[in-house]
């Protein structure tokens, strides 16, 4: 008999203590979308914040209320886009992938070097000096992108300049964060044609430093003026999407090779562009 | 009178923490940052004062008149875990965020000793009901004054020169030695 009271005891206690959490749970329930916790476990759970929103959770929340567009998330694209669309019965826009490129071909031999750099061997420090590189626009070289990538999707080349795996890339834009000089932009995979070439110099000046500068000739400007102006001693395209192909051959007659279709064929692939990556 | 020195005793002289080293788990995780350790020691006190209630209430009333203080750590632990549930769904309820601030260590309450240790010491010591509600009330205090301090000394370190194998846990576990050394130093004031 002794036996019993305890058990009783404890399965009363037990019992009260359960109880009393299946009434206050009743009470106290918070009514959570469960369309929120459906599309968070789509997400890339990276939470680099390329949305714009604090971090995965953030966003999905966003995107049920219908304060972010279903393919706000960069990274997880297309594919992560139409599930999300799915979910919440919509249509997914198609978008584009977007990628990070690389303004810059101030490669090792192209960009002459104003001195003998030996500080804190970041882009950030060097750039508080003004860089190591005569042209104060271009590319320092070490690789604070590479670093600031989560994806592994960079990595410095031979010939001092980042590169991009753009399959690995998502876009999220850490890199662009991370670059002092502004020179990573993120655009639409299916944009070939770039300025490789961020200086405002005038163009002699900008020649001197660096020969694969933007010298602001014009020649690109008077092939395609619709789509590419001259601003700042500097060749801008407005809009891609207005270049059409068979002026491609005009533009690329640039005398320093600063704009220029950014995926070539093979054939004509030059060294120092699309250099094999490194095995790590 | 002997209120107040319970309550004395609770915060500096048997500091949870610093004196009987329970609840080192959360003392040390979550005592990087300020913000959050004072968030941790506000939650432990609200659930140490509601446990210490509790548990006397059941001590008391149950364990006691059917003679079944060996149950005590079971029926504890019972209380525990039901209270840190109904504490976290109450305040999800009426402030979220508060709930986003306290986060990961409001479930992480259920698991701390300094808890348990409150409920078995004031059943140990025999208090009255307004000894134990004290008590609840002073040890929170006490656990968070510990916690407060930590987090505050942990954010200087972290711009201190501290030597390459002490860093982190290391210098963290000296510091608290130390803070523990200086908090004996209370030791004389109540007999």
């Amino acid at each position: 008999m002794d036996i019993l009271i305890p058990i009783l005891t404890m399965g009363i206690l037990g019992l009260l203590f359960s109880s009393g959490l299946v009434l206050a749970y009743k009470k106290l329930r918070v009514e959570e979308d469960p369309r929120v916790m459906e599309i968070f476990e789509i997400l890339p759970q990276a939470n680099c914040g390329a949305c714009g929103f604090s971090g995965c959770r953030a966003f999905a929340e966003a995107v049920v209320k219908g304060a972010a567009p279903v393919n706000g998330c960069p990274v997880g694209g297309e594919e992560v886009a139409s599930k999300i669309a799915s979910i919440l019965g919509v249509e997914a826009k198609t978008m584009v992938k977007k990628v990070a490129r690389i303004h810059c071909r101030g490669t090792k031999e192209a960009a002459k070097e104003r001195g003998v750099y030996l500080g804190i061997a970041t882009c950030a420090a060097a750039h508080l000096i003004g860089g190591q590189k005569q042209c104060s626009y271009g590319c320092l070289g070490f690789g604070d992108c590479v670093r600031a990538c989560l994806f592994e999707a960079m990595w410095m080349g031979e010939d001092g300049l980042p590169h991009v795996d753009e399959t690995k890339c998502t876009g999220c834009g850490q890199c662009v964060e991370a670059c002092p000089r502004n020179i990573i932009e993120l655009h639409p995979i299916d944009q070939n044609i770039l300025v490789f070439c961020r200086s405002l110099d005038r163009g002699p000046l900008a020649r001197k430093v660096c020969k694969n500068a933007c010298i602001a000739c014009g020649i690109c400007v008077r092939a395609c003026p619709e789509a590419i102006v001259l601003e700042n001693n500097l060749a801008k395209i407005i809009d891609y999407k207005k270049i059409p192909e068979d002026k491609i051959p005009a533009i690329e007659k640039c005398p320093t090779k600063a704009i220029g279709r950014f995926h070539r064929p093979p054939e004509e692939t030059d060294s120092a562009k699309d250099q094999p990556r490194p095995a790590s | 009178m002997e209120l107040l020195a319970i309550f004395i005793s609770a915060i500096l002289i048997n500091n949870f923490v610093l004196h009987y080293f329970l609840g080192i788990c959360p003392f040390l995780g979550v005592s990087k940052k300020l913000d959050s350790a004072i968030s941790m020691g506000l939650a432990v006190t609200f659930v140490m004062t509601i446990t210490a209630v509790v548990s006397w209430i059941i001590n008391h009333w149950v364990l006691i008149p059917y003679k079944l203080e060996y149950l005590q750590i079971v029926s504890f632990i019972l209380v525990i875990a039901s209270l840190v549930q109904l504490v976290e769904m109450f305040i999800r309820k009426t402030s979220p965020p508060l709930y986003q601030a306290l986060g990961i260590y409001l479930p992480l309450i259920t698991t701390n000793c300094a808890i348990m240790g409150l409920a078995l010491l004031a059943a140990l010591k025999n208090y009255n009901f307004m000894e134990t509600v004290v008590f609840g009330v002073g040890s929170g205090l006490g656990f968070t004054l510990a916690i407060v301090l930590m987090a505050g000394i942990r954010e200087r370190l972290d711009l201190a020169d501290v030597p390459e194998p002490l860093k982190g846990a290391g210098i963290a576990l000296i510091v608290a030695g130390i803070m523990a050394l200086g908090f004996f130093g209370f030791s004389g004031m109540i007999k």
